[in-house]
């Protein structure tokens, strides 16, 4: 066994799997990865269950080292600098920190999470099947908790097998799909108002939920509706107008009408927008919905088609460019992201 | 055709349209399973997005459409649908995920109205529980001020919420938050206009027609009574969730001393509160 020492690191970052969902009737919260997509493009590239127990690393930079042995692990999501004792390392790509070396990682570029997924996977005691952290309802393991620095992993010794590097399709900047509703019809002219207006997140948003900034969202018959469920990606209007799109530590259940819901294929790249962009929605249909969350559920089952051996890793231009192409780019996250969010719209009802 | 499958449902959503009565000042009084001899109507079914249904009974407070979600919740217990992975009972619908790669919207849908509109049946093992409170003081800070506010005494506002006969109507927000249906007329109030940002463990508090069971500690908007030592929700304990949405509550006024060792028992896994029948 290895340990994988948590230097120094963020706010916003936990050990996050796949989640823990069964339990929503009790008030229990799925949790589980922001972006699902770069979880399982991560663990596949070190040889995991696409959904095993990685770190979620927020927006801010982190530092890593391994300790009593070699440590096998890859990074996917939000871009960033990235480098190993000096040398810079590249995004959807498999390496190994050697014994004592440093893994330095930057602020998040274009987006606003990164996976590192550990081959061998993050070890722990999963409750409710997850190690996902959920620091409210006292879940997540090896610590129920946000990581701290000098937290430190037990982890799989590197395997020594060939790293390996993955080629995933274009994100694409396009619009954000919603199916309208359950209780679209709270609104009236402000459902095209909400569909033809440029959205931005704003800073005082967590994994609860993202605020909006916008136009203000009118409702027809006032913001209180009586409390019922909620899924990830439920955008809800509350009484200043401006919608929260709820997250995967939601609270279960909410009391202000949800205009729509984010559709399954776009949580992920929803999730990435970094505060402050600009992003609109658009309307889909049911069928449309689901046929994109087939296609999304096919692309996640064939990720481990799209891996490559890398030879020589250091020679890796291709892999190398992507990290590096922004070296320079001032990232659009500040200070004043991810803070604590009031509590007003987080209330029971 | 997305746009059709979507329309298909309309006459789901119309068949039961009502006006929108969202205010507290509106919620129908409970009524007896003989009212439900009437033929059902038709819950509205609505989109939550791509991998869940709102199955909606009403959209008030209404005890009628809280039982009627309670026994669709049972009825799918009963009757399995492939594809279904959990529900989720509120107040006044049931939410039903579902995997859309193993059963789509409108089969889904079709079924979903089909199980709601059987008869009602009442709930073969209701459980009773009783729930120990200590009422006000350091406990229960706002119990003074609601007593004030309703030209009442404390002792007479916890006389009034301990007559009480509760149902756990929906569980949500976070873990053990049981929100309870059957709160005296007497005791409704607006809840607080600041919410406070953090309550105590154990809150019993009032807000609205409904009276509340909180389980950790988190914000809230509600006037705070008491506390209890029982832990709706609590790791490593069998069972991990106490409360169950149908069951049965009632409240015991305890005094501080009494608070304070079941707190310690509770800390150590017992459950505190009584089972009184099931």
């Amino acid at each position: 066994m290895s340990k994988f020492v948590i230097s120094a690191i963020g706010p916003a970052s936990s050990v996050q799997d796949g989640g823990r969902p069964g339990s929503q009737r009790y008030g229990l919260t799925p949790s589980g990865a922001m972006d699902r997509l770069a979880l399982a493009t991560a663990n596949v590239l070190v040889g995991n269950p696409p959904f095993a127990a990685a770190i979620e690393i927020g927006p801010f930079g982190a530092k890593f080292t391994a300790r009593d042995g070699a440590v096998r692990l890859a990074l996917a999501g939000a871009s960033r600098n990235a480098d190993i004792a000096g040398r810079a390392v590249a995004f959807d790509t498999s390496m190994t920190l050697r014994e004592g070396e440093i893994l330095t990682l930057g602020f998040a570029r274009g987006g606003s999470f990164s996976y590192l997924a550990i081959e061998g996977a993050v070890q722990g005691e999963p409750m409710f099947g997850s190690l996902a952290v959920n620091a409210r309802a006292g879940l997540g393991s090896p610590y129920p908790r946000p990581l701290q620095a000098g937290d430190e992993l037990q982890v799989s010794s590197a395997s020594g097998a060939a790293e390996r590097r993955i080629e995933l399709p274009a994100a694409g900047d396009t619009p954000i799909r919603v199916v309208m509703g359950p209780q679209d019809d709270e609104f009236d002219d402000a459902k095209a108002l909400f569909l033809d207006s440029e959205w931005k997140i704003s800073a005082t948003s967590d994994r609860m939920g993202y605020r909006l900034e916008g136009p203000v969202i009118k409702h027809l018959h006032g913001h209180n509706i009586v409390s019922d469920g909620t899924v990830n990606g439920s955008i809800q209007v509350p009484g200043n107008g401006q919608p929260i799109v709820l997250m995967p530590d939601r609270g279960t259940s909410g009391g202000y009408p949800k205009i729509a819901t984010v559709i399954s294929a776009d949580l992920g790249r929803f999730a990435q927008i970094p505060a402050g962009r600009g992003f609109r929605f658009q309307a889909v249909g049911m069928a449309e919905a689901q046929a994109e969350l087939r296609k999304f559920a096919e692309l996640l089952r064939t990720l481990p088609d799209r891996l490559h051996d890398i030879q020589n890793f250091d020679l890796n231009i291709e892999a190398l460019h992507d990290a590096n192409v922004a070296g320079a780019a001032v990232s659009a996250v500040d200070a004043a992201t991810w803070q604590i969010a009031s509590a007003a719209e987080f209330t029971p009802d | 055709m997305p746009i059709n499958l979507l329309n298909s449902l309309d006459h789901f959503r119309e068949a039961n349209s009502t006006a929108a009565q969202n205010t507290l000042e509106n919620v129908d009084p409970p009524k007896s399973y003989e009212a439900m001899a009437a033929p059902l109507s038709l819950p509205r079914l609505l989109p939550s997005g791509d991998s869940a249904i709102t199955v909606e009974f009403s959209r008030n407070i209404d005890d009628t459409a809280n039982q009627r979600v309670l026994a669709l919740d049972r009825t799918l217990v009963r009757e399995t649908i492939t594809g279904v992975t959990e529900t989720v009972p509120t107040y006044r619908s049931l939410l039903v995920h579902y995997d859309p790669l193993q059963i789509g919207f409108d089969a889904l849908s079709e079924r979903l109205v089909t199980l709601a509109q059987l008869p009602v049946p009442p709930a073969t093992k209701t459980r009773r529980w009783r729930i120990p409170v200590v009422y006000g003081g350091e406990h229960g800070i706002d119990l003074e001020d609601v007593a004030k506010a309703l030209n009442t005494t404390p002792d007479d506002i916890v006389a009034r919420h301990v007559a009480g006969d509760y149902r756990v109507a929906m569980i949500g927000f976070t873990p053990g938050w049981s929100y309870l249906s059957g709160l005296n007329a007497s005791l409704q109030m607006p809840r607080r206009q600041n919410p406070r940002l953090l309550t105590p463990s154990g809150t019993i508090s009032i807000g609205g027609v409904q009276t509340g069971v909180q389980c950790l500690a988190g914000p809230s908007g509600w006037h705070l009574l008491g506390r209890t030592a029982v832990r709706t929700y609590q790791l490593h304990r069998d069972p991990t969730f106490l409360l169950e949405p149908g069951d049965q509550v009632t409240f015991a006024a305890v005094d501080a001393k009494t608070f304070a060792e079941q707190d310690r028992a509770a800390e150590a896994g017992e459950i505190v509160a009584k089972l009184m029948a099931s």
